[in-house]
């Protein structure tokens, strides 16, 4: 008998993911079979389950969580629309309804473009492309369709009439691309009986299918962009239909509504600028700043021609909040020390345990201890959910070079890609993932969870996991040390860090805000010390949503190992305006920052450091004082080694500091290693890591002014060496020096 | 077979020893080759379902794209990354050669 595969049945989400003591944090969960559940607050000491790790442990907390709690069901409704509440759509006889689209999925299924259309009912109606693609004016149970598809990702004009006293309705469609040969267009026309009232708002790019806890449902999603959405209260012919196309329709006697997508931008509403100014709200927050169908090549930043991006991308598979309803708040106690915590819920019936983690971060305004690590919680918010090893098959085996593995975290995925996407995956049409939330429930942001397909049979640790070690770490060597997170960071600038001797990275910092890279910038030149323990760090820019919480947007532009490629023409950031893309090409090399930058990714297995003959100058040998010979990290719980993964390393002609010091360097990396595109400029045989002497990582040791220092090792699995050995080990030696050194106030060098 | 992909016999008994010595890491270039074309030229991927972290896997497959089901094979348990890509190295060449690996 084929055995049952491991079951996931609890899920949960809270809305915070830093929260300082005496706060309150807000549990969102469903369970799926499970009646009841017991809740604690526990501390996590190790999400280790390497057998040479530390093994995982965690601590309960007692706080006023602690009870049992009915389970029930709850669901994420993925897909991304607009609704419009009020009159004068319901009751509207005549109509006119027009816009421009940019369809990515035709004829996959029927989908809704725009109407007042209640869908359980059939009532109302409603502009559509049927399941052929082609335009089609639902009225009740009764359609007419222009017969044409639309062509996939080519802008075409489509619209639908009615008119009440005729009885008359008519859909047209013609396609903006031309292709000689190519019937681009379609018209059909007929009578229908008017549509009865739907108890319906208006909606763009779903039906309305009801609400869940006063928020509105979507049902049969458009995929794809639509621009210059217009609504009239007659039937209009052609020739007026051409003069409400412009960006700035002007006042007609029978407009309705003009949604102008290029105001607002940055905001999850839609601004009417017809007369009766029915301004409506996003849903899943689909993608803005997007490309219109005007775009005319010449303008590559949305804010200098706003008119031109007046485009909503919307995905039938986006989600920003899942909207769950609270199992529980909790105040936590007003002396929590600051750390990694969980929600632990543990099924009533067989044992089953989700945590929902977080951080508590020193109580605002102070700090309680010399040293912070900062959690890399942008990074964790683009790798969440991430889904390459779930859909990648054979690919990824050749890829990763093992095999994958799937725990009970990654089979719940693969069967619940309503939960929505990383920064790393495609939506259901084929386009970028540019938003990524963690107001939903985050598979691979768990405690004890490796990933599926980094290192051997899925045994590697991520992100949050592959950062839990260093705070293990800290504990063990009895080093005080505050949690503090990107966010707080984004949001608190260099007031957060300030109190702090050092600051210590995770282990892949890689997503960093402008005010967060300021933030560490100004901190450095004013006598702060880091700790930079990961690799490609400092690489990617994204932008926090400025109202929203819990949101950030990528755009993969230009260069950069990129699993999507943003298009031209949508480089920058609708949260902010800002221009997105990496780090070095906006005038801030990483290597300036850290000394080094990201060289080569592999993800099988990891290497070791040697140390240079710099590093037994006795100005630098304190750092590896007490290490014998001159290897370091050739163990470890990630790969077998602390160089490995993604590594970094020192170049001058990139930006690296002309006084820092290379104490080591890695060596022997597998033919699974690469450089990034950013490093390839032509094709050659003799990139991978057995025969090209780039691909190694880079220890790094430089003062920065007024006494400040930046250590760096540029190796995501450095922090997997840390406790090898109950931290009897090179690399849990040569950090602790350093973390000590730093922590003397007196400078590297005199100035 | 697509054309652009070379035609040398890669099923050697010489890669076949090499992997079962090495099922993890560095690869000579021919051993690379034949690992890219067996893991890659599929239509449902070999993959893992790991019953407890870092000690028990079986095997399963799993067609590329979303929601594809994953499919349990067999009943063999493994105890070791290694054990299970020797095993997945053997299923591999049979299907490609018809030949059994001892």
């Amino acid at each position: 008998m084929t055995p049952a595969l491991p079951r996931k049945r609890m899920v949960g989400y809270a809305d915070r993911i830093s929260v300082a003591p005496g706060e309150t944090i807000r549990f969102m969960a469903s369970c799926e079979g499970v009646a009841r559940y017991r809740a604690a607050l526990v501390r996590i000491l190790s999400g280790d389950r390497h057998p040479q790790g530390t093994p995982f442990a965690e601590e309960v907390v007692p706080s006023a969580a602690d009870g049992t709690y009915a389970g029930r069901l709850q669901v994420v409704r993925a897909g991304s629309f607009a609704h419009v509440d009020g009159a004068p759509f319901a009751g509207l006889r005549s109509f006119t309804l027009q816009a421009m689209l940019w369809p990515t999925a035709p004829g996959r299924g029927r989908q809704v473009v725009m109407g007042c259309r209640d869908e359980a009912a059939g009532t109302g109606y409603a502009l559509v492309l049927d399941a052929a693609g082609a335009a089609a004016l639902e009225i009740g149970g009764r359609s007419i369709s222009a017969g044409v598809p639309l062509l996939e990702r080519a802008w075409a004009f489509v619209a639908a009439t009615y008119d009440a006293a005729t009885g008359r309705a008519r859909v047209v469609y013609e396609s903006q691309a031309v292709y000689p040969g190519m019937a681009l267009k379609g018209e059909a026309e007929a009578a229908l009986p008017p549509p009865a009232p739907a108890a319906a708002p208006f909606t763009l790019a779903a039906a309305f299918a009801g609400t869940e806890h006063g928020r509105p449902l979507g049902a049969a999603f458009f995929n794809g962009k639509i621009d210059i959405p217009r609504v009239a209260d007659t039937a209009l012919d052609r020739a007026a239909m051409e003069t409400l196309r412009r960006p700035a329709p002007a006042p007609a006697r029978h407009l309705v509504a003009a949604w102008d997508f290029a105001r607002a931008m940055g905001t999850d509403r839609i601004e009417d600028a017809g007369p009766h100014r029915r301004h409506g709200r996003l849903v899943n927050l689909p993608t803005r700043a997007m490309k219109g169908h005007n775009w005319t090549g010449e303008t590559f930043a949305w804010p200098q021609a706003p008119e031109q991006y007046g485009a909503i991308h919307f995905h039938d598979d986006d989600v920003y909040d899942a909207g769950w309803l609270p199992d529980l708040s909790l105040a936590l106690p007003d002396d929590l020390p600051s750390g990694a915590y969980a929600l632990r819920m543990t099924a009533e019936d067989d044992g089953e345990v989700e945590r929902i983690p977080f951080f508590v971060r020193p109580p605002r305004g102070r700090a309680t201890a010399e040293v912070a690590f900062l959690a890399p919680t942008a990074s964790y918010m683009a790798y969440a959910n991430e889904r390459a090893g779930i859909d990648g098959g054979g690919y990824l085996h050749a890829f990763a070079n093992h095999l994958l593995a799937y725990g009970p975290e990654d089979l719940w995925l693969n069967a619940h890609a309503e939960v929505g996407l990383s920064h790393y995956d495609h939506h259901s049409d084929g386009s970028g993932v540019a938003y990524s939330s963690r107001l939903r429930p985050i598979l691979n942001l768990r405690p004890g969870v490796t990933n599926c397909w980094i290192g051997a049979a899925g045994t590697a640790p991520w992100q949050y996991n592959a950062d839990l070690p260093l705070l293990d770490w800290a504990r063990q060597q009895g080093i005080a040390c505050d949690v503090i997170t990107d966010e707080d960071l984004h949001h608190e600038g260099l007031a957060l860090l300030a109190p702090y001797k050092a600051i210590m990275t995770g282990s892949h910092p890689e997503y960093w805000s402008k005010a967060m890279y300021d933030a560490l910038q100004a901190y450095l030149a004013r006598g702060g010390r880091l700790m930079y323990l990961g690799g490609n760090g400092f690489y990617w820019r994204v932008a926090f949503h400025p109202e929203l919480p819990g949101v950030i947007e990528l755009r993969r532009t230009e260069d950069g190992i990129r699993d999507w490629v943003a298009e031209g023409g949508e480089y920058y950031h609708a949260f902010t305006g800002e221009y997105g893309g990496m780090w070095s090409r906006m005038g801030r090399p990483i290597h300036a920052l850290a000394g080094i930058g990201m060289a080569a990714q592999g993800f099988d297995v990891s290497s070791y450091y040697r140390r240079t003959a710099a590093s037994h100058d006795p100005a630098h040998a304190w750092v590896f004082e007490g290490v014998a010979g001159d290897i370091v990290g050739d163990f470890g719980t990630v790969g077998g080694g602390a160089a490995g993964l993604e590594v970094d390393r020192y170049d001058p002609a990139q930006g690296s500091p002309p006084h820092a010091v290379v104490l080591a360097s890695s060596e022997m990396h597998s033919d699974t290693y690469f450089p990034p595109p950013d490093e390839v400029h032509n094709m050659s045989a003799l990139l991978d890591g057995r025969q090209n002497p780039r691909v190694r990582a880079d220890m790094v040791l430089f003062p920065t002014p007024n006494g400040g220092a930046v250590f760096s090792v540029g190796s995501i699995s450095w922090i997997g060496s840390l406790t090898w050995n109950g931290c009897a080990n090179s690399v849990s030696r040569v950090t602790a020096n350093v973390l000590r050194r730093f922590l003397d106030p007196r400078p590297l060098v005199e100035d | 077979m697509p054309a652009a992909v070379e035609t040398l016999n890669l099923f050697r008994r010489e890669l076949a020893l090499e992997f079962r010595r090495t099922p993890i890491g560095r690869h000579s270039p021919d051993l690379r080759l034949l690992l890219n074309r067996m893991r890659t030229q599929q239509d449902a991927a070999y993959v893992l379902i790991c019953e407890e972290p870092f000690r028990r896997w079986r095997l399963a497959r799993k067609k590329r794209g979303r929601g594809q089901a994953v499919e349990p094979v067999g009943d063999r348990v493994f105890a070791s990354p290694e054990e299970a890509e020797w095993e997945v190295f053997r299923l591999r060449w049979k299907e490609m050669t018809g030949e059994e690996l001892a």
